[in-house]
């Protein structure tokens, strides 16, 4: 390919994370975290569930979904059984371990330590009766959708 | 294959600018890879984290992510990312003469 061909490296990525469950949040992780490797600009937004990740009491005990997720190969019924999330959660959690992915909460931490900004959605944050003080310090601020588009400018959006 | 030269001697690169064959590179290269990446001037911290990605180069095969470098090599993911605000690993390891580090976190 010729140099002149190259598409325009990506420069900044706002990523919307929306869901609370364990494979719900960690691929926004990864891809901010991996945006700011490669020196990217990163925002992470956290909306309705995903406030659980940055949630002071509730980000460490993300859990993985075992109902309606046909991708595990088990039965619903069997999903849904009391201390089934628990269980293959702690499996997953092994697993991660294993290939040095961190924690959730280490893995935030980690994030805002690279530079990458971190917000809560306005509109959830009511809509939750959360305030400021319920979320993890790292969290700059709650911003509107309006905010968000403005700090989304000039780059990806990338929804989770 | 592209080549480029630093301090006087040619080497092979890579599309993206990283060396292809370690061995080329000698450290009185650094100071020109960083200043070609936007680093005016190598500090000691900035040194500490090169010679770490070669010597995890030699003994893994393959250079640090910036989870491992946080880690090991005795600087903080803060610190890392304000020596080598384009990327800690990438830009270290262009700088220390490896291949690109592969891995997602």
């Amino acid at each position: 390919m010729s140099e002149t061909a190259r598409p325009e490296p990506i420069e900044k990525v706002s990523i919307i994370i929306s869901k609370g469950s364990l494979e719900g949040v960690y691929p926004g992780l990864i891809m901010a975290n991996g945006a700011r490797a490669e020196g990217m600009e990163a925002n992470l937004f956290f909306t309705f569930f995903g406030l659980d990740a940055i949630h002071r009491e509730r980000h460490e005990h993300i859990k993985l979904a075992t109902v309606g997720n046909p991708g595990l190969h088990f039965a619903t019924l069997l999903g849904g059984l009391p201390g089934v999330s628990a269980v293959m959660t702690h499996y997953m959690s092994q697993k991660m371990a294993k290939l040095d992915i961190p924690s959730v909460p280490e893995f935030i931490e980690m994030i805002a330590d690279t530079g990458a900004g971190l917000y809560a959605c306005k509109a959830s944050v009511d809509l939750f009766g959360l305030e400021k003080n319920d979320f993890i310090p790292q969290v700059q601020d709650i911003i509107t959708v309006g905010e968000f588009y403005e700090k989304a400018a000039g780059g990806e959006i990338i929804f989770t | 294959m592209p080549t480029t030269t630093y301090a006087g001697k040619e080497v092979d690169v890579d599309a993206e600018g990283f060396f292809t064959d370690p061995a080329q590179w000698s450290d009185d290269m650094a100071p020109e890879i960083a200043r070609q990446e936007g680093i005016a001037e190598l500090s000691d911290r900035h040194l500490q984290v090169i010679k770490f990605m070669r010597s995890e180069y030699e003994e893994k095969g393959t250079g640090p992510t910036v989870r491992v470098l946080g880690k090991t090599s005795g600087v903080s993911i803060k610190e890392l990312y304000e020596l080598f605000p384009k990327g800690p690993a990438k830009i270290a390891a262009k700088i220390a003469g490896i291949p690109k580090p592969r891995g997602c976190i």
